[in-house]
């Protein structure tokens, strides 16, 4: 009896599978060649028509994204430009394996060699059609996965997870993948638990010797293969009280936020791009406590209307529900080429506010963006990293300026409240100097680090870095005690904030509004209703 | 004698001339029996219309100026029915954002 074999993960979709580990990444199809070039033709056309047929057959059982993603394969798989180079090999002599296969690599090349990030995504389409027909080819028909079977592999195409029967269980464990894909996306919206990122040497065999079964908890983001008697037991232990914490998570999450006490709790959600809010349902939440905009600096700094349009795309979501979004805060751990400065301490150095204040040009653009969304919904603008009372002045002037510019151009515009993060301890141990502000929201994983003096990135001071300190609560308490003494309102958008374990300290503490992950909404109202405040 | 047309529109689709719109683009474009093709500048290079590989190998990012022309039965509508596409963002607005 072999040991078992255990990996650890990153979670890309909450859940549970047990069952025989199936290889995505089989020893290269094997094709055989054909007699004339004329065969191997036919073998090509013949290839693509079930390719063709395939996805047609897809797009029917398929809404939404997944549809659209396949639309798009669907056309570039009837476009003569995609397939003529390797007919054309075919007539020079090529079988139609190694025509395909050239003709697509160099089509997915020009998509992996673009300068936006947007194409470069695309490459990972083409590899998928390039696959599909490959697989046709080959006539690969025992590629078929046994029912409950944990996919394992490098990485897995959207149409190998859309034609999977899903309702028998099963999972999908990867070496590499990205809980941000388009694949994660789709797992998470149909409760099919996936890890990703074991590594690149994955479960160490060759997969054929990988057989028996396998245990996948991507809860945590672990896989055990080959497991002992007592981890079986102790794995359907576990997935049995995900699923009734789930289960019972469900059903608070199209209610209120009330504790045993009845005292109610405004729940909202932290979103980091605009397409997030596309999953949520908008009457579940009561609206979006941070709305990160760091997303919008990659390589370039964005200009006004795709900010804008950004910012009115989730406002208009939210409809009359309030949405607080965060000016850039950039700098610390988000690095943004040409507009973040190389620090040795980065995260005492120039990010958020400071950074922002120091470079008024690119700070103007988005203050432009904002006071024009403003328009289109129920928007609040918060400050990150504010220390001093001159820092939030002097934001608020430029917001003033820029409304004052707007006004005499005569473009439609609203100033929206502005509030300010409490992050550094300055702000969290003497909030009264900031009494004019509108709104404060408690930043907790800074505010720990800061108070703690543990980086929030170093794994070795991980065990100091918790908000349940005496000190860090206290802190937190204070604030929410003069924000209800002042009529200021205060709330929390860290970690914390959908943590079940944080969620009775936090209430404890006094406060009353929540910020958390849209995926931590449900288990968040849950642990909200167990609280006895 | 044969139809000719041409004009230019700007894109501010979030993302460019990507995917979505590409197969909405190429399939409007499929439906006129003229010749159609578009550019990123008036001197070219000029791409096929009517083929995704094609519109997409353009990579045409937000801010672009897109021209497009076209000769054969039906020019002046193709051009015009495509122009009107990308003025209109694809018909890919708020009310997509909203259903997707």
């Amino acid at each position: 009896m072999p040991e078992p074999l255990r990996l650890k993960g990153i979670p890309a979709s909450a859940g549970y599978a047990e069952g025989p580990l199936f290889n995505l990444d089989p020893d290269v199809a094997r094709y055989r060649s054909k007699a004339t070039a004329a065969d191997e033709r036919l073998a090509l056309d013949t290839a693509i028509g079930t390719a063709t047929g395939r996805l047609a057959k897809l797009i029917q059982a398929t809404e939404g994204d997944a549809a659209d993603i396949l639309e798009f394969q669907l056309a570039m798989l009837e476009d003569d430009a995609l397939t003529g180079p390797a007919f054309a090999a075919i007539a020079a002599g090529q079988p139609a394996d190694a025509a395909w296969r050239q003709a697509l690599d160099a089509e997915i090349a020009g998509y992996e060699t673009s300068d936006q990030d947007y194409f470069r995504a695309r490459a990972a389409d083409m590899r998928d059609i390039r696959d599909q027909v490959l697989r046709a080819l080959s006539d690969d028909s025992a590629a078929a996965a046994p029912a409950g079977a944990i996919f394992y592999g490098e990485d897995i195409a959207p149409t190998r997870f859309l034609e999977t029967d899903w309702s028998a269980g099963g999972g999908i464990a990867l070496k590499a993948g990205s809980a941000a894909s388009h694949v994660a996306m789709l797992a998470r919206s149909r409760g099919v638990p996936m890890i990703v990122g074991l590594g690149a040497v994955g479960l160490g065999a060759p997969p054929a010797d990988l057989v028996g079964v396998a245990l996948l908890d991507a809860e945590h983001g672990g896989i055990v293969l080959g497991p002992t008697r007592a981890e079986v037991e102790a794995f359907r232990q576990s997935s049995s009280s995900f699923a009734a914490r789930r289960s019972r998570a469900e059903t608070f999450l199209a209610r209120p936020a009330v504790t045993k006490a009845g005292t109610a709790v405004r729940v909202q959600v932290n979103i980091a791009d605009p397409s997030d809010v596309d999953g949520i349902d908008v009457s579940t939440c009561d609206g979006v406590g941070l709305m990160r905009t760091e997303f919008l600096f990659g390589k370039t700094l964005p200009d006004e209307e795709t900010q804008y349009r950004a910012y009115r795309k989730v406002l208009e979501w939210a409809g009359d529900k309030p949405v607080t979004i965060r000016t850039v805060d950039a700098g610390g751990d988000k690095p943004v080429p040409g507009f973040t400065v190389e620090e040795g301490n980065p995260f005492l150095g120039l990010r958020g506010i400071r950074l922002s204040l120091a470079r008024p040009e690119v700070f103007r653009v988005q203050i432009r963006a904002l006071l024009r969304a403003a328009v289109h919904g129920n928007l609040k603008v918060m400050f990150p990293m504010v220390a001093v009372w001159d820092e939030y002045q002097r934001a608020a002037a430029l917001f003033a300026e820029e409304q004052a510019a707007f006004a005499v151009r005569g473009v439609a515009q609203i100033m929206p409240p502005l509030g300010i993060m409490v992050e550094v301890p300055s702000v969290a141990i003497a909030p009264e100097v900031f009494s004019e502000v509108a709104f404060f929201s408690i930043g907790s994983n800074d505010l720990t680090q800061y108070v703690m003096a543990a980086a929030r990135d170093n794994a070795s001071v991980a065990h100091l870095n918790s908000i349940r300190n005496p000190a860090v609560l206290r802190l937190i308490a204070s604030v929410a005690a003069f924000g209800r003494a002042q009529e200021i309102p205060v709330s929390l958008c860290g970690d914390a904030g959908g943590d079940p374990a944080a969620i009775p300290a936090l209430i404890e503490a006094g406060l009353r509004e929540l910020s958390v992950v849209p995926a931590q909404l449900a288990m968040a109202k849950a642990a909200i209703a167990d609280v006895s405040i | 004698m044969s139809a000719a047309a041409e004009a230019t529109v700007l894109i501010t689709h979030e993302v460019g001339l990507h995917a979505r719109p590409s197969v909405k683009f190429t399939k409007l474009a499929k439906t006129f029996s003229a010749e159609v093709e578009v550019a990123l500048a008036a001197n070219g290079p000029w791409f096929d219309a009517k083929s995704i590989v094609k519109v997409m190998a353009a990579k045409a990012p937000k801010g672009t100026v897109l021209h497009i022309r076209a000769k054969g039965d039906g020019a002046g509508e193709a051009v015009g029915a495509l122009v009107e596409l990308v003025r209109r963002d694809f018909d890919e607005g708020v009310d997509h954002a909203r259903t997707a």
